[in-house]
């Protein structure tokens, strides 16, 4: 097992009563797999994520539970231990791929960022890993968008380079949070096929979270529904999606615009 | 790029011509003839006529304008009508004082500014960031040439730690810079105060943006990603603001001389001014105005060279 | 949870006090301020001259709030005159747009680029000194700035939903400008004036002290400043107190537009 979370809890102190963003979540995932975890907007998935990746500052939240990574619990660490990880072996990319960008830094500088943090590698050698990535993650031309800044890239590219530049070390585990709501229907479908191509090539184990439980089931072959930080249901994809137990989980599904039901059909399930 | 800048440069030319135009109506055409206040009632036609040919008043405007130009930009800014001398006599060891003290003035903003923005910004609403607010609050309601009689007050006669006697540039620079200390700083912290102000904002700003996000899950530490990632675009804002106000630093410096007794711009401005010594106070306000539009040209640049989002305009 | 908004409670309590002790100076003073008493030369505050006299013996309290109540009107007068004129410029710009709206707010970035103090004095280099002079001069100096203040609010709203209906149901320009976007624009104008404000009593008390502003007759604090220099270490009464209401004076105004800055900021 590659991540095993066990009562993970994400309580805000900072207002008032206290409140549980993520309560009690568990998950075991294996080493290259693809699950998915669902949920409304503030049903605490994309916290969940932070609190994994500790990008939550814990001034202000109270993060208690556990998420063994490789053997070593992720939660205990302290923030200059969690550091050897980040980038390195967790990783994550995000939803607004135009302002998860630095403006004012070319796209290259920010692929390779990772490989400056955590390796000593000259320049050439950074510069030739990065390309690797870019390519990896399905940039034509990484030459010349290597030079380019992110406001000259498209949606999609810039999505891209994000998932480049999560890439550039191989890490085990890529958490995406979102990493297609932002972008037009059919890039969406390029993003996820690339996403599933990486993983299979490169065995990375992805952790992929969104509102569409439509687009869970295209990528991933298990998925958690959240609803107000608590697991209402988990399982194979198929099954959730064919025969949900929860009138919640049907929302999830039923919110999706499909084909058919554009098209006047009804959903089968 | 290439394009942008030769249109920025063409502006640049023209609103020099403009400010220079206007500089010639204002002191060349709209007061009228200098003769009878310079000369006095008693001059004979003679010498009227002297006086007229000397100066060129006898020549048509556009015709006067054009030879003031073309001198004006080969240095000869024209004859004093009060001193007999030029004014580029008059004015060459003075420019030099003002530049120099604006120079301080301007290096000391930098000290001051960067180190205190960013200790303000580490804690956000904390004792140190709450301190700094009601500092430069304070500091941006002390007008520059009060602050300057403060500073002498306790600097010069409390704590005697400089003579309040101008020490020029001859008698050797560190004497010199150590006495422009002080009327720089006059100079430089009302404007340190908005500057502090205006970076603590931005770096602010910056670390709620997206990409912090990303840096940090990259494995930037806080350090390295203020330093890597929020400076260089929290800076932008800040240099444009620091070549905007050369102007008000120029200005703070020629108020700021006459508390000091410095002989700069400023006292032979305000003399030329008293005697309505026309050529002076022209050449005087051409100079300033081309640095000032100079330091917008430049900010213009800066700002293009940091943001490179401006590109493509 | 509402925080408290101490810029703006603090601002208005000190500009309260500030404008009752130049509003005081306008009718009243303890002594005739020109008036000099050989007896009270360099006297020390005490009972009877509260804030001391100066080597000719004029009382600094009288010269003081004589001289606030003059920086006090001529910045409200300079602010009214580039205020009304920045306030139509800006809006007939903003509204309307073109290529008159490009051509006048180049000119006002040009005039806005060059410091106001200097181009003032250049201005009264010609006029000459005298109060009205400084008013003019400066009022029509700050005119540019309100402008583009102005002008940015109207671009913000002349799109807006509301804007358009107006001008569907077919009511007259001059009625959008002034009853459907002006309202909308006054926080924004409140803080730009309380910076016009001490920008103007900063210049007009620059200008004084350099001995180019108003007639020396005329009561003026940048003018006894310049005059107390002098007499710095020997008499600092007389420099303290005129120092000290200018200072009050702008800080007071400056921490209310912060308030309102702030307020603003919270309110979206």
């Amino acid at each position: 097992m590659m991540l095993d979370i066990r009562d993970l809890s994400v309580v805000f102190t900072d207002r008032g009563a206290p409140f549980a963003a993520v309560d009690r979540f568990s998950l075991q995932m294996d080493r290259g797999e693809i699950v998915g975890i669902v949920g409304e907007s503030g049903s605490g998935k994309s916290m969940t994520a932070h609190a994994l990746m500790g990008l939550i500052r814990r001034s202000e939240v109270e993060v208690s539970g556990s998420a063994v990574f490789e053997g070593t619990d992720l939660l205990s660490l302290s923030r200059e231990e969690l550091r050897r990880y980040q980038g390195r072996d967790l990783s994550i990319i995000f939803q607004e791929p135009m302002t998860s960008l630095n403006p004012t830094m070319r796209v290259g500088a920010q692929v390779e960022e990772s490989l400056r943090i955590h390796e000593r590698l000259s320049r050439g050698e950074r510069k030739a890993r990065a390309l690797e990535a870019m390519a990896l993650a399905g940039l034509p031309e990484p030459e010349a968008v290597y030079r380019q800044w992110p406001h000259q890239l498209s949606g999609g590219m810039r999505q891209r380079a994000m998932i480049a530049s999560a890439l550039v070390l191989r890490p085990r585990l890529l958490i995406a949070d979102e990493p297609t709501t932002a972008l037009d229907v059919t890039i969406q479908a390029q993003i996820l096929e690339t996403l599933k191509d990486i993983n299979r090539r490169e065995g990375v184990a992805i952790l992929f979270i969104s509102h569409d439980l439509g687009v869970v089931r295209a990528l991933c072959g298990r998925v958690v529904v959240m609803r107000q930080g608590k697991i209402v249901e988990s399982g194979p994809v198929d099954s959730v999606f064919y025969h949900p137990r929860e009138d919640y989980t049907k929302l999830l599904i039923s919110s999706r615009p499909s084909r058919k039901k554009l098209r006047g059909g009804r959903e089968d399930g | 790029m290439g394009k942008a800048l030769l249109k920025r440069t063409l502006l640049l030319l023209g609103t020099l011509l403009l400010v220079s135009a206007l500089a010639f109506a204002a002191f060349s055409v709209i007061p009228g003839d200098p003769t009878g206040s310079v000369l006095g009632v008693e001059a004979t036609d003679e010498q009227i006529a002297a006086f007229r040919a000397r100066h060129g008043l006898d020549l048509p405007v556009w015709q006067r304008y054009w030879s003031w130009l073309t001198a004006f930009i080969a240095g000869d800014f024209g004859q004093s009508y009060k001193y007999d001398m030029t004014v580029a006599q008059l004015l060459s060891d003075k420019l030099g004082v003002t530049l120099v003290l604006s120079a301080v003035s301007f290096g000391l903003i930098a000290v001051i500014s960067l180190p205190l923005g960013l200790i303000a910004a580490r804690r956000p609403g904390g004792i140190v960031d709450r301190a700094v607010t009601v500092l430069t609050q304070v500091a941006m309601s002390v007008p520059n040439f009060v602050l300057g009689i403060g500073l002498m007050y306790l600097f010069a006669l409390v704590l005697r730690w400089f003579e309040p006697e101008y020490v020029p540039l001859k008698d050797g620079l560190w004497p010199h810079l150590r006495f422009m200390l002080f009327p720089a700083l006059a100079v430089a912290l009302p404007k340190s105060a908005m500057t502090v102000k205006l970076l603590r904002g931005a770096i602010l700003g910056e670390l709620n943006q997206d990409y912090i996000r990303t840096a940090y899950s990259k494995g930037n530490s806080r350090g390295s990603a203020l330093r890597r990632h929020v400076l260089r675009n929290a800076m932008i804002p800040v240099v444009t603001f620091l070549a905007m106000a050369a102007g008000d630093i120029m200005a703070g410096s020629i108020v700021v001389e006459q508390v000091f007794g410095i002989p700069g711009l400023g006292r032979i401005l305000i003399s030329s001014i008293g005697n309505r010594d026309y050529p002076v106070v022209q050449a005087i306000v051409v100079l300033l105005a081309a640095a000032v539009v100079g330091c917008n040209f430049l900010a213009d640049l800066l700002y293009r060279v940091m943001d490179p989002r401006i590109d493509g305009r | 949870m509402k925080r408290k908004n101490w810029y703006l409670t603090i601002g208005t309590v000190l500009t309260a006090c500030m404008l009752a002790f130049t509003a005081l100076g306008l009718f009243w003073t303890p002594c005739v301020p020109s008036a000099m008493d050989a007896a009270a030369r360099n006297a020390p505050p005490s009972a009877a001259h509260l804030f001391g006299c100066d080597a000719y013996g004029r009382d600094v309290l009288s010269r003081t709030l004589e001289g606030a109540g003059s920086t006090l009107t001529i910045a409200l007068a300079v602010l009214a005159v580039g205020a009304a004129c920045g306030l139509a410029v800006g809006a007939l710009c903003g509204y309307y747009g073109g290529p008159a709206d490009a051509l006048i707010m180049r000119l006002c970035d040009a005039a806005a680029a060059f410091p106001s103090v200097l181009l003032a004095l250049v201005v009264l280099a010609i006029t000459g000194p005298g109060k009205y002079n400084v008013i003019g001069a400066l009022g029509v100096l700050f005119i540019p700035s309100f402008a583009r203040l102005v002008r940015g609010e109207f671009l913000k709203y002349r799109d807006r939903d509301f804007v358009k209906s107006a001008r569907l149901m077919g009511v007259r320009d001059m009625r959008i400008i002034f009853v459907h976007i002006l309202p909308n624009t006054w926080p924004t104008l409140l803080s730009g004036l309380t910076i016009g404000f001490n920008n103007a009593v900063l210049a007009e008390a620059s200008m004084s002290y350099l001995g180019i502003g108003v007639r020396p007759t005329e009561p003026s604090l940048g003018y006894m400043l310049k005059d107390a220099q002098g007499t710095l270490f020997t008499l600092p009464w007389c420099t303290v107190f005129p120092a000290a209401a200018v200072v009050l004076l702008i800080l007071g105004v400056g921490l209310v537009g912060e308030g309102i800055r702030e307020r603003m900021g919270a309110a979206e």
